[in-house]
């Protein structure tokens, strides 16, 4: 992990510092001392306002204030209260919960029995991705650990406070990732939203007061708690205070996670974290909440990142992911990308979602093939408000800003597709096509011993030829030949 | 189409003893059907309605479970599952080229099973390792990197695994 310019470590702090499997190696570096604090020095009511006057904002990707819903589930009413940490990291392209829970999963651990003393709940549950089975492994060993030592379990250090923590499995359902579907998993349902208010913080989970926050958000906790609100406050911007974790991939020579202020331009990640675009091509644009966010160009590269900054440019904070885009990528094969997606995942419980998106994968589907029309994209603006106004849950409420961002930016790109039946980056297979110029063809048959379909022929020193219609237009000819005989068009 | 009747003819023991030891028998459901499916590979129609009729609820609402979630497989799946990553940072990686010349490969369309039983080809979400794009998993052996001319060597790989076991 590089810890390059600009780079500050608050919810990445002991990641690849502390043995993870080791409780002892934590409390050396001040691990719950905060729980500590909390339970001896403080009341309930000053835990919540210390989160709340911390600014601290949900890290899962809608930025709701973190102290916000303390207080509510704290003043809801109730013999039972649930206290969920919200482990199904489902956006493609990120994988900064994961690293937590590998690497620090103590410090989750600590943060919601800090959260259950402060709401008044004595049950802890992670809800966690079956696909991360080294994360389910550290979380087993923390649990067992910290239950040993008396930091969770009956009468946490003498204090006459008790907390469980036990974990739940998801099993591959993106939705499962919105509060409310992931409740209904819990409960051992299909994971589909139920209708917000009540919000979770007055009837969640078995319909008792639950308070639900994400690995990234809870990573911050402890050390808001140990350091208070306004150390963590001289991090990132007003309304955004601290940092945020960004699994920055793609195109970019160093991929990886990058721990950075809120407010930090892109063009910093991107450029001097990130070490600039690969292979020398240009940089397009940059993806950001994943199939929930939207693509920005290379006009907005020195916005400060914060919610409202990302938001007010069509895209938005999202858990973190943040995949670089190059010349070769395209953004019509991007927005089909990121819909085939939700498409996929939606639960199908409202209409909106379950077919107005299938509705705008088909339009997609017919501009990458060369089938589009005139107005495909006043139909995929209208459709995708009309999505974005009616659907259920921040899934379907968020999946066609894909779409919305780059008929924004890139709409040169669609009308190309559209009018012209050409994908400027060379990406649409159905609109390219391979061909070998008989004049630089030397014959040395290494595009014919490549080809995994078998589709070109032609004897040795002698110009080769591509079979059209068995070609399935992968390109490895393309990347294979060294005498630049074959072109793409 | 008319549907076989399926009842519950054999005794899972192992389900059984898995049930006592939760804690907690609220939303019991997709616990049972993880281990159900730990045990079996996939999950049979009559293992449904025994978990059906262990948890005391409708056969309906475990099948509704069942298919909603994309880790639980209805059918036998091949000896050796081949999974392409087509998370966002394997697919603007190339991605989808390898799970085509996977497809050539094994001369199967994705989530379909050779007809040896050996492989099945699907493709999966974002598995966590971006920095290794594009990712190709076997099993749980995850292959970074990979480029539409690995593809040969890797399903090599298992080819000979499956004929040594053979002899």
């Amino acid at each position: 992990m590089s810890s390059g310019t600009g780079q500050v470590r608050i919810a990445l702090r002991n990641c690849g510092v502390i043995d993870p499997e080791s409780i002892k190696d934590y409390i050396a570096t001040d691990g719950y001392d905060a729980l500590a604090k909390a339970l001896f020095d403080m009341s309930p009511d000053e835990v919540v306002e210390t989160v709340k006057k911390s600014g601290l904002r949900g890290r899962g990707g809608a930025g709701f204030p973190t102290g916000i819903k303390w207080e509510t589930a704290r003043r809801s009413e109730s013999d039972i209260k649930y206290v969920l940490c919200n482990a199904d990291e489902g956006d493609p392209g990120a994988f900064m919960d994961r690293s937590v829970l590998e690497g620090d999963p103590h410090c989750v651990l600590e943060a919601m029995a800090i959260c259950g003393y402060a709401i008044g709940a004595s049950q802890g549950i992670i809800y966690v991705r079956a696909e991360y089975p080294l994360a389910v492994k550290r979380l087993q060993i923390a649990i067992e650990q910290a239950t040993d030592m008396g930091l969770l379990g009956d009468n946490i250090l003498g204090s006459g406070f008790s907390f469980n923590v036990r974990l739940y499995f998801g099993a591959g359902a993106f939705v499962c990732g919105e509060e409310t579907s992931l409740m209904n998993s819990v409960q051992g349902g299909r994971g589909e939203p139920r209708l917000k208010p009540p919000f979770p913080a007055v009837k969640g989970l078995w319909d008792k007061p639950t308070n639900i926050n994400n690995v990234e958000t809870y990573a911050n906790v402890a050390q808001i708690i140990r350091n208070g609100w306004e150390w963590f406050r001289q991090f990132g911007t007003e309304k955004s205070p601290g940092t945020k974790v960004f699994a920055l991939a793609g195109k970019v020579n160093n991929v990886g996670l990058v721990e950075v202020p809120m407010g930090t331009p892109l063009r910093v990640i991107i450029e001097d974290i990130g070490g600039g675009i690969r292979n020398n091509k240009k940089f397009k644009a940059a993806q950001t909440g994943g199939p929930s966010g939207g693509c920005i160009p290379a006009e907005h590269l020195d916005t400060p990142i914060e919610y409202e900054s990302l938001i007010s440019l069509g895209s938005m904070m999202g858990s973190g992911g943040m995949i670089v885009l190059d010349e070769d990528d395209c953004m019509v094969g991007i927005s089909k990308f990121y819909l085939t997606f939700t498409a996929e995942e939606s639960c199908g419980k409202c209409t909106p979602c379950r077919i107005g998106n299938v509705r705008l994968l088909e339009i997609l589907d017919r501009i990458t093939e060369g089938k589009g029309e005139e107005k495909d994209m006043d139909d995929l603006e209208n459709l995708g408000n009309t999505i974005k106004d009616t659907a259920l849950c921040g899934l379907g409420q968020s999946s066609p800003n894909p779409i919305i961002s780059t008929l924004r930016y890139f709409s040169d790109e669609y009308k190309e597709h559209i009018y012209h039946k050409r994908c400027p980056a060379g990406s649409c297979s159905k609109l390219i096509g391979y061909k070998i110029l008989p004049d630089k063809c030397t014959g040395c048959t290494v595009c014919a011993r490549n080809c995994p379909v078998s589709c070109i022929s032609g004897e040795r020193k002698k110009v080769h030829v591509i079979d059209q219609e068995r070609c399935i237009k992968c390109g490895v000819c393309f990347s294979k030949c060294r005498f630049k005989a074959i072109v793409r068009g | 189409m008319a549907q076989e009747i399926v009842e519950v003819t054999e005794s899972y023991p192992a389900l059984d003893a898995f049930y006592d030891s939760l804690p907690d028998k609220n939303g019991a459901l997709i616990p049972m059907l993880h281990k159900a499916q730990e045990e079996y590979g996939y999950l049979p129609q009559e293992v449904q309605l025994y978990v059906a009729l262990k948890l005391g609820i409708p056969a309906s609402k475990v099948y509704g479970v069942a298919t909603f979630y994309s880790l639980f497989n209805l059918e036998r799946k091949g000896q050796y599952r081949i999974n392409v990553c087509l998370g966002t940072a394997c697919y603007v990686r190339g991605s989808e080229a390898i799970l085509e010349a996977l497809e050539n490969e094994l001369k199967i369309k994705r989530t379909e099973t050779t007809g040896d039983g050996l492989f099945t080809l699907s493709s999966i979400r974002c598995v966590g390792a971006c920095g290794l794009a594009p990712v190709v998993m076997v099993g749980d052996k995850v292959y970074g990197r990979v480029t539409p001319d690995d593809v040969r060597g890797i399903v090599d790989e298992y080819l000979g695994k499956a004929g040594e076991h053979n002899d």
